[in-house]
């Protein structure tokens, strides 16, 4: 009977088309809500996602993000230097800083500032210039975003000048970072030019950044720079989730957009369920019709679910498939609020996950209807 | 068609060959508190080799009577016997297995399957048994030669007419050559004469020894064409008669049946 369920359900183009594409937009609403989501978790850990160089971040022990920092002294570095099994340690700064354009515009921006001898924190991809030109005076590099931000429009142009606290700063090179939560411009420098640049505060140390030593367990090492400096030391893994539950925690950021994303969810899922519900609900007297014939129960259901499946497999593919592309076209159309975000494997086995129950669910409820016919369907 | 009919009333309600026995049938529906009695204790008889209407006003319990026949609703009491099985006895998987094997069923509203052709719609209650697709289709042309639509095997259900789309349901419920078919108000969709056609047709080919055919119907205009027919009325048999055809009937499409 498996041609006469493929049949039923192809043999009205348009209605076939329309549960397809129903299920496809069901898709496309729950991958595209579900990643501009998990995207936007990602970026309250943009610095730790671009560092993959330590093993280990260190903060003052009443740190509760990336973004939120006390600094510490910079002898702490040398305490957390001297516990056994760390391989190296750097200072790293990061902070908002105040920018003053040429024409006078203010705007926000993130400064970070990297060890100066060995460049460890700085950005992993460079679109013009180079890292090593930080070491020329009051040098930054900018990235891509950041730029396009202060100078809308423009084409990158090296050179140019602006003040950050009221100091000088060159535009010495363009890189291309992950983007951050805030969508303010970042730059880089080196640690001693952030000192000048940071506003004046006794300690401007925000992060020690810790490799440990080959076959040392990352674990054991935290806890004992935690035991012998009373500060935080958390593995890198764990830094991006401490990052992303402080915000689930402290802000409605999260909690907002979660709701924002369920209803997404909700409404895909309705649209999917809706459809396929429907036309199965549309053929039920043709079912009925077939029951009466002689096609038992099992038959049946059988042949809804191979429906189902098959309309769930066309429309998912299809609708992941205009996930991903729409990632694709705002990212190359530059669109600052979406930069960097894509469909991550797991936010698609999540929407194959769901639209499969929602069918399911949805050829399950009409099927019961056929699964306890009243002849009064077929004799009508 | 001119057809002599000498009418006999009888209360009589066994027949010699009955293929069908209901002893005080009863069928309760339960609607929220209310219960609704759509049989009140059917007692009647319904011959092999004969075509037996089945005719009452509206919501008098004729559906209701046929699908408990057809092993499509369960009686709330009563015997009911069908093909010599006692209808109580056949349940769950054995009621399916005995209704595709068994009956044919013709619809008010003709329930094809608007996505399959026309012989692939006659193929369905072989396909259904098993017979494999090709050797239904060539059994399902055969049965659509007797209905006179051998031009039309290919045709999408949509491009027929009703009275077509109704040859074809009974072309469908005859394929696997059942002992019992089922016809509910078979001729309420078509006009006069299409309605007229659909019942000599129904009297060609599906009148058989070995076969009783049930017409429910509320159309007076057709009650000339079956042999017996029972009037219900409010969930009971008022009237059996039975209408004694004449041999020389003019038309060799209708059989005759001695009472
Ligand atoms: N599933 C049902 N639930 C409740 N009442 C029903 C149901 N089916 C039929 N009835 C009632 O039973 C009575 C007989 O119905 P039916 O057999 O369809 O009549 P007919 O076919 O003679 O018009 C009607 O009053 C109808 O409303
Ligand atoms: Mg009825």
């Amino acid at each position: 009977m498996r041609w006469l369920a493929w049949r039923m359900l192809t043999g009205d183009r348009t209605k076939y088309l329309g549960i397809v594409f129903g299920v496809a937009f069901g898709s496309l609403l729950i991958a595209q809500q579900a990643s501009i989501f998990v995207g936007l978790m990602r970026r309250t850990s943009h610095i730790i996602l671009d560092v993959t160089e330590p093993d280990i971040w260190v903060l003052d022990k009443y740190g509760q993000n990336v973004d939120e920092i006390q600094p510490m002294s910079e002898n702490r570095l040398y305490q957390v230097r001297g516990v056994a099994g760390v391989d190296w340690a750097v200072k790293m700064y990061k902070g908002l800083v105040r920018v003053k354009q040429r024409d006078g515009d203010f705007r926000q921006a993130i400064l970070i500032g990297i060890d100066d001898s060995t460049m460890i924190g700085a950005p992993q991809k460079m679109i013009q210039g180079s890292i090593s030109d930080l070491s020329r005076p009051d040098a930054i590099i900018i990235d891509l975003a950041g730029y396009s931000l202060m100078y809308p429009g423009e084409e990158i142009q090296l050179g140019r000048t602006m003040e950050i606290n009221d100091r000088r700063a060159v535009i010495v090179g363009i890189c291309e970072v992950s983007a951050p939560f805030q969508t303010f411009p970042v730059a880089f420098t080196k640690y001693s030019h952030a000192t000048q640049y940071a506003p004046r505060e006794r300690n401007v140390m925000s992060f020690v950044l810790v490799k440990a030593e080959a076959g040392i367990n990352q674990q054991e090492l935290c806890e004992k720079i935690e035991e012998q400096t009373g500060l935080q030391a958390i593995r890198s893994d764990d830094f991006f989730w401490f990052n992303i539950n402080y915000y689930i925690e402290n802000t409605g950021i999260p909690v907002n957009f979660g709701i924002t994303v369920m209803l997404g969810f909700i409404v895909g899922a309705a649209i999917a369920g809706q459809t396929f519900y429907l036309f199965t609900i549309e053929n039920l007297k043709q079912f009925g019709t077939l029951k009466a014939m002689g096609v038992t129960n099992i038959r049946l259901l059988r042949m809804i679910l191979l429906q189902a499946l098959i309309v769930g497999t066309i429309g998912y593919s299809i609708g992941i498939a205009m996930a991903c592309a729409f990632f694709e076209i705002t990212g190359a159309s530059g669109q600052a609020d979406l930069r960097g975000m894509y469909v991550p494997w797991q936010v698609m086995l999540i929407t194959a996950g769901a639209v499969g129950l929602i069918v399911l669910v949805a050829s399950l409820l009409s099927i019961h209807k056929v699964l306890v016919l009243e002849p009064a369907v077929v004799f009508k | 068609m001119s057809v002599e009919l000498a009418k006999i009333d009888s209360k009589q309600i066994a027949v010699n060959n009955a293929a069908v026995r209901c002893q005080k049938l009863t069928k309760e529906f339960r609607a929220g508190e209310t219960i609704v009695r759509a049989l009140r204790g059917v007692d009647v008889e319904i011959a092999y080799g004969e075509m037996t209407l089945l005719v009452g006003p509206s919501g008098c319990g004729k559906t209701t009577l046929i699908s408990i026949i057809a092993g499509l609703l369960d009686p709330t009491d009563g015997e009911v016997e069908v093909l010599g099985e006692n209808r109580r006895e056949l349940t769950g998987t054995r009621l399916v297995k005995f209704r595709q094997k068994n009956i044919g069923f013709v619809f008010q509203q003709y329930n094809l399957l608007p996505a399959l052709d026309v012989v692939e719609n006659v193929s369905i209650p072989l396909i259904i048994g098993g017979v494999s697709q090709s050797d239904a289709k060539m059994r399902a042309a055969e049965v659509l030669k007797k209905v006179s639509l051998e031009d039309k095997i290919n045709a999408r259900v949509s491009q027929l007419s009703g009275g077509q789309q109704q040859r074809v349901a009974i072309a469908r419920a005859l394929v696997h050559d059942p002992r019992l078919m089922v016809c509910d108000e078979p001729t309420a969709a078509l006009d006069a004469a299409s309605g007229h056609n659909i019942m000599e047709l129904l009297r060609e080919v599906s009148i058989d020894q070995d076969r009783v055919v049930i017409v429910v119907t509320h159309d007076n205009r057709v009650f000339d064409f079956g042999d017996r027919v029972i009037e219900m009325a409010d969930g009971v048999v008022e009237n059996v008669t039975t209408n004694q055809r004449s041999r020389n009937n003019g038309g060799s499409n209708t059989k005759v049946k001695q009472t």
